[in-house]
């Protein structure tokens, strides 16, 4: 369960460039919890994350995590337990290291810090990385010894996502993790994405451009405007919802439209 | 052409420049951060071995300078992991404050002789040159150089030296998979600059004295060792990676005894190592300049020909 208190921050306080992207925020994901976010750009969805996953520390708030207050932890502790992906297929990978290796630096996670620092990866932890690359259905199992920047941005996506889940996190969070695929090898990722979620019973936030998705997906949808969440549907009110509805309620609820070209195009498209 | 004793010192030399490269390769190629701690962490390493040789303890001496090579690197790590030094410029501010370090150890004076205590070199002379002769030499430096080398490549295979190198190749990844990245610089700059003292250290004891101004321009040497290396063997595993290193260590040592016979004066050397060292890593830039030029010729004298 992740509850975010009165979160604020402020870039560039004092400065012409003074830019409020969290505007005390408050927010309660349960247990299992799928939310989708929307929002135009610099609405504070990528902020929101960030402050989350610890890029940087937030202004003013707390953020706990299953009832550990995570506010001052630093960001490489908190990726113990959180799980990221960013639009960026290349930034979740190390491109000039084997499959192998990457999956085995993710798995560090399920070992104590320091702990083994000098042991090797074992036979069965190998075994144990192909029979989770073979769900990949992108045959990558028979890849392992092979340089990660040889595989194709969706592979490579796919990768994080199994990187970022093979130990089961207690929060995972997706960055319009999909945008920068072709429209084949998106619907493959989410549709990995949706199995591997629902499977290990994860929570998970993802922000998305996608009208589409964003009502198709999870249990829940945020909408983000000037750093606050102006709408949060679930439940009742959440089926059977159009994206034309879901529009008009946020042009009702933050005063002006998302005026996004991706938006418009994307929920023209569905 | 080269005599059977060039090429035997040219082979030492090799060797136990060999793990000067080997740090670099660290820091450099794996780290990605340009280690100007070098030049000073190596005349360091001279003067602890040679100290402490003068104190009758050739062995402990090499621990000894590895240990201080260590500090040193762990005094360039801090600076850019937890003070915001640039990488370059924390290891210029280490290097320079070195220089009275390295002053203080040798007692303040800007060189030693160790011609008349005990060496790695004379112990194992006592012991080898019965057998094998001469070479006894060429196999302490080789023994020790080969050692790092296997402890290297099997260190890089660990949960701990894959850390590493992911450091290096995507710190974003890194920090996203639990891992301290200061920490892991730390671990690597201390490692790289242990070697570079090592390497200080046997050459102090090779050469018989320490000098204040030995490591002057060893950044650049250990750089054309590890370009030479890594262009004529290619990189791939670490295995090829780290025979690399030695490859290009042993062919640079070399090519400067070519250039000593063909009567280039020893001044000279450290220039021939900068064109070297400027020259490979410019190398992919001009291959680049070369083939758009040649495509653009091509394009616009074939558009006058139609």
């Amino acid at each position: 369960m992740l509850e975010l208190t009165n979160l604020s921050k402020t870039f560039n306080p004092g400065t012409p460039n003074q830019k409020t992207a969290l505007s005390h925020l408050n927010f309660r994901l349960e247990d299992g919890d799928f939310v989708t976010i929307v929002g135009s750009n610099g609405a504070g969805k990528s902020t929101l994350f960030n402050a989350i996953a610890g890029t940087f520390y937030v202004d003013e708030g707390s953020i706990r995590l299953d009832g550990k207050d995570i506010t001052y932890l630093p960001e490489y502790k908190r990726s113990r337990v959180i799980g990221r992906l960013f639009q960026d297929p290349l930034k979740g990978t190390a491109p000039h290291m084997s499959i192998e290796e990457n999956l085995s630096l993710a798995y560090l996670r399920a070992s104590k810090p320091g702990f083994g620092a000098f042991s090797r990866v074992s036979k069965a932890d190998k075994a144990m990385f192909r029979d989770h690359l073979a769900l990949l259905g992108m045959h990558l199992e028979d890849r392992m010894k092979h340089p990660v920047g040889l595989l194709s941005g969706g592979q490579r996506q796919a990768l994080t996502l199994l990187m970022a889940t093979i130990v089961t996190p207690q929060l995972l969070l997706l960055d319009e993790h999909t945008a920068a695929l072709d429209p084949a090898t998106a619907e493959k990722v989410l549709e990995l994405t949706r199995s591997i979620v629902a499977e290990r019973h994860i929570s998970c936030m993802m922000v998305t451009h996608n009208m589409h998705q964003a009502i198709t997906m999870g249990n829940r949808t945020l909408m983000m405007s000037d750093g606050s969440i102006v709408l949060d549907l679930k439940g009742k009110e959440r089926e059977g919802l159009t994206v034309e509805q879901m529009l008009q309620m946020f042009r009702d609820k933050a005063n002006k439209a998302l005026d996004n070209d991706r938006i418009l195009l994307s929920s023209l498209g569905n | 052409m080269l005599s059977l004793s060039v090429v035997q010192n040219a082979l030492e030399v090799g060797f136990i420049y060999a793990l000067v490269a080997l740090a670099l390769f660290l820091s450099y190629s794996i780290l990605n951060i340009a280690d100007m701690t070098t030049d000073g962490g190596f005349t360091l390493g001279c003067a602890v071995s040679a100290s402490v040789c003068i104190m009758g303890h050739p062995v402990l001496a090499l621990f000894a300078a590895m240990i201080a090579g260590a500090m040193a690197g762990f005094i360039t790590a801090f600076l850019q992991t937890k003070l915001g030094v640039p990488s370059i410029l924390a290891g210029i501010v280490t290097n320079t404050g070195l220089y009275t370090v390295n002053l203080a150890v040798m007692g303040f004076s800007s060189n030693l002789s160790l011609f008349n205590c005990d060496s790695i070199f004379t112990l194992a002379k006592d012991a080898l040159s019965p057998v094998v002769g001469s070479w006894y030499k060429l196999i302490v430096a080789a023994l020790i150089t080969l050692i790092i080398c296997t402890l290297t490549v099997l260190f890089l295979g660990t949960r701990l030296g894959i850390s590493i190198r992911a450091t290096g190749d995507n710190p974003d990844m890194v920090r996203a998979s639990s891992i301290n990245t200061a920490t892991m610089i730390t671990i690597g700059l201390c490692l790289s600059n242990a070697m570079t003292s090592l390497s200080g250290a046997v050459l102090a004891q090779y050469n018989k004295s320490s000098d204040i101004n030995l490591g002057t321009g060893m950044v650049v040497i250990g750089l054309a060792s590890l370009i030479i290396g890594e262009t004529l063997v290619g990189k791939g595993g670490m295995f090829r990676c780290v025979l690399a290193v030695l490859v290009g260590s042993v062919l640079y040592r070399f090519i400067i005894a070519l250039a000593l016979k063909m009567n280039v004066p020893a001044e000279c050397l450290k220039l021939v190592s900068a064109i070297i060292v400027g020259f490979a890593i410019a190398l992919p830039s001009l291959k680049n300049w070369a083939a758009f030029q040649k495509r653009k010729w091509a394009a616009l004298h074939g558009k006058e020909a139609q």
